[in-house]
Parts: structure tokens; C-alpha cells; sequence
């Protein structure tokens, strides 16, 4: 299946090399956009919804509209950002992989970190009369 | 004199390997351009990565301001959402005539894309001056300082992008879609498009948790 694609992907690439003397790498077709931009309307709309109109618990909207926001990344970064395993030779993919790594660390990182300074400060610094304001709200 | 060939020899027999193994079997991306640039976003990534887990651990320490929920207008923050989400599309279309080879298509797609890009700025900086007029500038409270470094950073990018925007608007306007042109169209696609991925995680996490109690 894969390898008759290849081939065909290779026999129009070439067919292309000899008709212009510039070759434009396609970047999306409008089925693509359109079905990414009907995806993405749908999947902002959900969350705006679900919040002004409160239609569920905060907590459990919480983990709802976070949900949303994970299925609207994908749907971006295949059907607008067209990633795949193959662009690139694979090394877009790789990058993405990495950043992803990086960014999980620095966030939870720093909100694991962070949360338990606080938790450790709190004692003492809630008997000085309440001049960090605001602190015990932080998660 | 044979002592000396003889040691000429090896030395450029020696080099000679080395400018195989090093210049000649190395295997390139066809395009490394937009491997590049894409690198680039991924480091821009971790730019915001920063300034969301900023947001993370500052976004409730109100030092007796106001809260997300007091000061977030949602209908505002929706429309903004709507106008990123448009340009989106919007750009797409320019791409697909780019690929066409239409310039006044293309042309007229990116004017339309920068409009949108302009809509959201203007309803981003009336919402950060009507903030600080109301003394709730990045001064005022740890969360509003994470608040303005994430949306304001975000804002910066999203003027550059109109400013490159309107620059390929007329560079497709004197030279024609060229390869040279359409290969900076296209990083400006992954730009654009990645801007509105950043808008994702801004919306969600800073206004819409925000103003859940």
C-alpha cells in the first residue's frame, strides 16, 4: 500500500520537475483546510460554550476544555501545519518530538516545583498577618 | 627526493578520505529551508512554554487586584478567537493560489489574512489599554504581569507576522510567485499557523480557566 503510494508520489513529482522549471511542493489541498477549519470552529465553539453558558461543574469543565484544546492541536498541526512522519525526511516530526519533551518538563516542572515551595512556605508565612495576599489561591 | 613523495603520499590519500567521509555521503532534507524554520518555531515554542508555566505558577496571586474572572470579557475573547481562526483559513486560500500561480489571488487572500491579523490586534491592545486605564496594568499583580508577557508576546508576533505579511504581498506583486517567493510564503504559513496553535493554549488556559472559580 505504502510503496505503491511512493511510487506514485515520486513518478508525479517527477512529472512536475520536467514540466516547470520551478517545482512547488504542494502545501495542503482545500479539502484539507476546509475539513481542519470546519474541525477547529467546532472544537473552539464547544469550550466557549461549555464556560459562558456553565453547563457543567468548573472542575470537570476543566478537564473538558483541556481535552478540547489537545484534540484542536492535532487537527492544526495535520491539517493546517500538514505534519506528517514523512516531511522533511522525518526530521520535523523529530523536532516537534523533542520540543514536546522540553515542554513537558519545563511545565510541570515548574507547577511540581513551585506548588510544593508553596505548600512548604505557607505555615509561617500566613502568620505574618496575611501580607502575601493571594498566595493560598495557587495551585 | 622519493622521501619526500613518499611521504606526500599518504598525507593527501589521507585528506583525500576525509573529504569523502565528510562532504560527499552526507544525505540533505530536499528543502532546508523549512526544516529551519521550523526549528526556529520549535525554540519559539519553548519561548511561550516559558511564559505559560510563568502563568502557571503566578496566574493566581492577585496581591489584592483583580481576578481573571473579574477582568476576562468572554464575547471579546470569542470574537478574537473567531478573527485568528479566520485569518487561518484565510491563508490557506492564499497558499492554494500560490500554488496556482495566481498572484492577484494570492495578493488579495493575504490583504484579507492581514485584516483579520489586524481585527484581532486592534481588539487585543483596546482590551490592554482599557486594563491599564483602569490601573490594572502588569504592575499591578503577578498575575497580571504573566498575564501581559504571555498575551502581550503573543501580540508581538502576530504585528510581525502582518509587517512580513505585507512585505510578501508586494514582493508577490513585483516578482510573481517564483520558487524563492514561495518558499518564504510557505515559512510564513508555518508562522501563522503556529500563532494560532499558541492561541489555542492562550485562550483555553488563561481566559477560559480563568474565569472558572
Amino acid at each position: 500500500m505504502s510503496q505503491t503510494h511512493n511510487a506514485h508520489g515520486h513518478d508525479h513529482g517527477h512529472g512536475h520537475g520536467v514540466d516547470h522549471d520551478d517545482h512547488l511542493e504542494a502545501h495542503g489541498s482545500m479539502k484539507d483546510y476546509m475539513i481542519g477549519f470546519v474541525l477547529s470552529v467546532i472544537l473552539t465553539a464547544i469550550p466557549f460554550w461549555l464556560v459562558m453558558t456553565h453547563q457543567l461543574a468548573p472542575g470537570t469543565t476543566k478537564f473538558v476544555i483541556i481535552g478540547f484544546a489537545a484534540v484542536q492541536f492535532i487537527v492544526h498541526m495535520v491539517y493546517f501545519l500538514h505534519m506528517n512522519s514523512k516531511s522533511e525526511g522525518g526530521w520535523n516530526m523529530m523536532a516537534m518530538l523533542l520540543t514536546i519533551i522540553l515542554l513537558f518538563i519545563v511545565l510541570t516542572g515548574s507547577i511540581w516545583v513551585m506548588y510544593h515551595m508553596n505548600a512548604n512556605m505557607m505555615p509561617n508565612m500566613s502568620n505574618d498577618g496575611g501580607s502575601v495576599h493571594g498566595m493560598h489561591d495557587m495551585q | 627526493m622519493s622521501e619526500i613523495k613518499a611521504t606526500t603520499v599518504p598525507v593527501s590519500a589521507a585528506s583525500a578520505d576525509i573529504s569523502q567521509r565528510y562532504y560527499a555521503v552526507e544525505h540533505h532534507p530536499e528543502n532546508g529551508t523549512l526544516l529551519g524554520f521550523w526549528i526556529y518555531l520549535m525554540s519559539d515554542c519553548l519561548i511561550f512554554a516559558c511564559l505559560f508555566a510563568t502563568y502557571a505558577v503566578l496566574g493566581r496571586n492577585y496581591a489584592g487586584g483583580p481576578s481573571g474572572a473579574e477582568i476576562f470579557d468572554l464575547p471579546t475573547v470569542a470574537l478574537n478567537t473567531a478573527f485568528l481562526l479566520f485569518s487561518s483559513i484565510t491563508y490557506g486560500f492564499a497558499m492554494l493560489a500560490a500554488q496556482r500561480k495566481n498572484v492577484r489571488a494570492t495578493q488579495v487572500w493575504l490583504a484579507i489574512t492581514g485584516l483579520f491579523g489586524l481585527c484581532f490586534l486592534f481588539l487585543e491592545l483596546q482590551e490592554f489599554h482599557h486594563l491599564i486605564l483602569e490601573g490594572n496594568g502588569p504592575w499591578r499583580s503577578g498575575f497580571l504581569t504573566a498575564f501581559f508577557s504571555l498575551v502581550g508576546t503573543h501580540g508581538l508576533h502576530v504585528t510581525f507576522g502582518i509587517v512580513w505579511l505585507v512585505t510578501l504581498m508586494f514582493q508577490v506583486g513585483k516578482h510573481g510567485v517564483t520558487g524563492a517567493n514561495y518558499r518564504r510564503l510557505a515559512c510564513l504559513s508555518m508562522f501563522w499557523h503556529f500563532l494560532d496553535v499558541i492561541w489555542i493554549g492562550v485562550f483555553t488556559f488563561v481566559y477560559l480557566m480563568g474565569v472558572l472559580p
